[in-house]
């Protein structure tokens, strides 16, 4: 037991800062994450949500999933089946996050992040590429031949080419080289994915599997802008879950979104979520598209802000700031100032050369945002709010405040038990 | 009607793209654009939107697509959105450059990012400016509020506070100021100069410190007080501060108060303070119609540009008075060859030193006391069988050697008076005299010569080579009678001790933490000034509540 929620939060922050996360492998999602090796499961974003309340991205993943694990063969059978069949559990509650709708089944392949200092794991799915994908709600035709392809093909090369190094990728060090380059790793990863598929390409070349294959991986890898958002959110969880050990503390550990409610996960709070409705994403859409389009902010892509990148590292990715606003650079300074005075310390691993290599963002504290009254800006991708279409565009969302006030008045009152 | 246009290798972001699409949509002759690259899954997005047009088939990731959805078939449209595309494109490149400075969102990161800010600019909503305000104060930080609707209780507390804390409260509803190079709220850009105005009257403030940059002279700073600090109830607390600020100010030789008449038991209070600044002060009470004008050091004026143009002058006599050694002796000596200046210069000294002017004139002696003597040469005594010593200086020449053994004398004040039938170098005659004087004066007390130079440059005398000959022989010239009297004044005050410690806020260059408008931190950085904009915004109870709450948890 600290004596007071500064020496807790240092504890929240030491294990933070020695987390040390590799990318060791893709494995089915059931062999790592056992809620999803029995039965009809189904892993969404967000805090609990039952199908019912759903909005129309994740409740099209969820159909997706449905016809991807054969438990339906028409999108009717399938919606039939998620109302009644399926058992809704959040990635947040099993090691995993997800972006946008977050829905994981047991046999698609997941990405296995370890932390070779505490031990713990994270998990995340693999980022399709963008247009008509799962993540945003869509789910037939051409949306079910990439996700076997993805199964069949992506998985297995990739866990191949991993296991040529001997602990798998030091994520820390992409990182660190990928801030300098332009990514703050929630709206843009183009940086990482390349320095990923850099330091995987040889091995991959020389893997068991046909040329064609391997082609094909690497023709996905090259195209594929956002593959490290998801590499990125399982680093993110894995640090985060070894701070959230320590047990004690006012550092938000997790901050998620299921489409209709924010929820927040604090250190000193165990597993409560602290909800509150989400706002909805403003933004740039594609053409034909506008903010009417919009669905609710959804996905635990929000892991990457819990962490200090994301909206905090904005000033990294100034070309992410033209999303909302009248954007440029200074409107990326202004975010990353502001989020300065909510997190408690500068991340030396993550510095950044358009801050003057300030370190990114680290340690969200619930009581700074109280206390400032600032939310965290999250850059995310806007999906429509129809299930079927995908992404429509991208911009900025806040959490509720209440979140963060609920979160605090809990506190207040565990503390005062203690006392 | 769908038209494309390609623009061949000219590869951009997509964010780019998307902003571009979106702007270029809101133009009245489209119904809607769509710009991409070319690569294939953009073209997909074309296809599915609605926009695909035959002409993309060709195009490849490198190629900049532009579909333009239009009525009718009008080309001249999409090529004007092409050209629009290629025109904002460079825009973009270009850049924007917006003054930059920190942003924060809560007081004490404002303090953080500024850490030897020292004034807190307040222009939010009048009922929350009092909480602000409390707070920059206990932060040690000097206040203006521009805001108004704060009511007299929370005005007097907060001046009370800052009282106490040897800090300044200008306001509320105080509209401007200028605290070294730092223009606060409404406010011109005047040059940095010796005089210090203070003022409860926003445009005054303006009007005078304009007035003086007109008058080419600038000034050190101009502090608001708020138009209530005079009154009855707060009592002039501000008003007494910002003159203590400006007393012990060393930029500041000269200070102008501006305001309406001051509640009759402040004004006595503010009066007494004015002359004991020890420094030049003018003060205007706007309404005020002074029967004595002239106490000391303390001048009062009834109109602003009389204010300001007063202020430029004491000014000038400072500087002037600056740029000579101190006198040691205390006598002032005037030997005119023009009666009304003579007579002017006597009654200005009779005034300021509370003497009577000598009504007689006997033997030309238009003041004549145990200290000081003004003496009239063109006077019927000395141009007795003699010309006017216009005409001939040899009269006042002699007298000039005659101080050689005053050893009271410590200034001399002389007029050069030129145009047609005065002496042809009238200037050369007296630098001779004085140079004389000086050589057989010795080591005793040195004599300080202040002259006006009556004339044009069109005079036949030549004006300014007058002026040099004057000035080459260490002779000081006044713009008028009045101004040499007041530099002559000035050269025997003894300089008095500064007392009042200096306050940072006018010594060290201002940085400010600005709470409301944003503009005045736009303002305040591009006058180079340094700023930190506070994003503020009104909270309910409860969450007001949760903040201290949280502010205080460790």
């Amino acid at each position: 037991m600290y004596a007071t929620i500064n020496e807790a939060n240092a504890a929240v922050l030491d294990e933070m800062r020695s987390a040390r996360p590799y990318l060791v492998d893709v494995r089915p999602a059931h062999e790592c994450i056992p809620a999803l090796a029995e039965g009809h499961v189904l892993m969404h974003a967000g805090p609990p949500i039952e199908w019912a309340a759903m909005t129309g991205p994740m409740k099209g993943a969820v159909l997706g999933a449905c016809l991807y694990e054969g438990w339906a063969k028409t999108t009717e059978e399938a919606e039939a089946f998620a109302q009644k069949s399926v058992r809704f559990v959040p990635c947040h509650d099993q090691s995993a996050v997800g972006p946008m709708g977050g829905i994981t089944s047991a046999n698609m392949p997941v990405l296995v992040v370890r932390n070779a200092n505490q031990g713990n794991f994270a998990y995340c799915n693999l980022n399709e590429g963008i247009g008509k994908v799962m993540r945003f709600g869509a789910f037939e035709g051409e949306v079910q031949t990439r996700l076997a392809w993805m199964r069949d093909v992506l998985a297995p090369v990739l866990s191949e080419a991993l296991k040529r190094n001997s602990d798998g990728l030091e994520l820390s060090a992409i990182m660190s080289q990928a801030i300098t380059m332009g990514d703050e790793f929630h709206q843009r990863n183009i940086a990482a994915s390349a320095l990923l598929l850099k330091a995987l390409a040889a091995d991959i070349a020389i893997g068991s599997a046909s040329a064609a294959d391997k082609e094909e991986v690497l023709r996905f890898l090259e195209r594929t802008d956002q593959f490290f958002l998801n590499v990125a959110m399982a680093y993110c969880k894995c640090v985060m879950d070894a701070g959230h050990a320590v047990g004690e503390g006012s550092i938000v550990t997790a901050m998620t979104r299921n489409g209709r409610d924010f929820g927040i996960r604090v250190s000193g709070l165990g597993k409560q979520w602290f909800t509150a409705p989400v706002n909805t994403p403003v933004g740039l859409f594609f053409t034909g598209y506008s903010q009417d389009d919009a669905n609710p902010d959804i996905g635990d892509s929000a892991i990457t802000e819990t962490f200090g990148v994301g909206g905090a590292a904005m000033v990294a990715a100034p070309g992410v700031t033209r999303f909302v606003g009248s954007g440029g650079f200074n409107d990326a300074l202004e975010t990353s100032e502001e989020m300065r005075e909510i997190y408690v310390e500068a991340n030396t691993t993550l510095q950044i050369p358009t801050w003057d290599f300030q370190g990114a963002c680290m340690g969200l504290d619930v009581r700074r945002v109280v206390e400032s009254g600032i939310t965290p800006v999250i850059n995310t991708g806007i999906a429509h709010r129809e299930p079927g279409i995908g992404q429509v565009g991208a911009g900025v969302v806040r959490p509720p405040l209440e979140c963060f006030e609920q979160a605090f008045e809990a506190l207040v009152e565990a503390r005062s038990k203690t006392a | 009607m769908l038209s494309a246009r390609l623009i061949k290798g000219n590869f951009q972001d997509s964010v780019t793209l998307m902003v571009l699409s979106r702007d270029l949509s809101s133009l009245p002759e489209v119904n809607r654009v769509s710009v991409m690259m070319g690569t294939s899954a953009n073209k997909d997005v074309f296809r599915e939107t609605g926009m695909w047009h035959d002409d993309l088939d060709d195009a490849t990731p490198n190629d900049l697509c532009i579909v333009i959805d239009a009525e009718g078939e009008d080309a001249g449209v999409a090529d004007k959105v092409a050209a629009q595309v290629e025109e904002r494109l460079a825009a973009m490149a270009k850049g924007g450059s917006k003054a930059r400075y920190p942003v924060a969102r809560s007081f004490r990161r404002a303090c953080d990012q500024l850490p030897k800010a020292d004034l807190a600019l307040i222009s939010v909503a009048g009922q929350y400016a009092h909480g602000l305000a409390k707070e920059a104060l206990d932060a040690g930080l000097n206040v203006m509020i521009f805001s108004d609707n704060v009511s007299v209780e929370e005005e007097r507390d907060l001046k009370e506070q800052a009282r106490e804390r040897g800090l300044l409260v200008m306001g509320p509803d105080c509209g401007t100021a200028i605290v070294g190079k730092a223009p606060l709220a409404f406010a011109n850009r005047i040059p940095q100069g010796p005089i210090a105005v203070v003022g409860a009257s926003g445009t005054g403030l303006q009007e005078v410190t304009c007035q003086i940059a007109r008058g080419g002279m600038g000034i050190s700073h101009a502090l608001g007080l708020g138009g209530r600090d005079l009154s009855e109830k707060i009592g002039g607390t501000s008003a007494e501060t910002a003159l203590d600020f400006v007393a012990a100010d060393e930029a500041s030789k000269v200070v102008v108060f501006v305001s309406k008449p001051p509640a009759a038991a402040v004004r006595a209070r503010l009066l007494d303070k004015l002359k004991q600044l020890g420094k030049p002060a003018v003060a205007l009470f706007l309404g005020d119609h002074p029967d004595r004008r002239d106490y000391g050091d303390l001048h009062l004026t009834r109109t602003l540009d009389e204010a300001a143009a007063l202020a430029v002058d004491l000014a000038r006599v400072e500087e002037q008075a600056a740029s000579v050694p101190a006198v040691t002796a205390k006598g002032i000596r005037g030997l005119y060859t023009g009666g009304t200046l003579a007579g002017e210069a006597a009654q200005l000294l009779a005034e300021a030193l509370d003497l009577s002017p000598d009504a007689a004139h006997d033997e030309g002696f238009m003041l004549r006391t145990a200290e000081h003597r003004i003496i009239d040469l063109g006077d019927d005594l000395y141009t007795r069988g003699r010309p006017h010593p216009m005409i001939d200086p040899f009269g006042r020449n002699e007298m000039i050697h005659a101080l050689a053994e005053d050893a009271d004398a410590a200034i001399l004040l002389v007029d050069v008076v030129l145009g047609f039938g005065s002496h042809a170098d009238p200037a050369g005659e007296l630098a001779r005299a004085v140079e004389e004087m000086r050589a057989a004066r010795g080591d005793k007390a040195p004599i300080t010569v202040i002259a006006n130079l009556t004339g044009v440059s069109e005079d036949p005398q030549d004006y300014a080579a007058q002026a040099k000959t004057l000035e080459d022989a260490g002779i000081l010239i006044a713009d008028s009678v009045r101004m040499a009297v007041l530099l002559a004044l000035r050269l025997i005050t003894p300089a008095r001790a500064e007392t009042a410690k200096a306050s940072p806020l006018l010594s060290e260059p201002p940085a400010v933490i600005n709470i409301g408008l944003r503009g005045f931190a736009d303002d305040l950085a591009s006058n180079d000034v340094d700023v930190v904009h506070l994003k503020w915004e009104p909270v309910s109870d409860k969450t007001e509540k949760l903040r201290r709450m949280a502010a205080s948890l460790i």
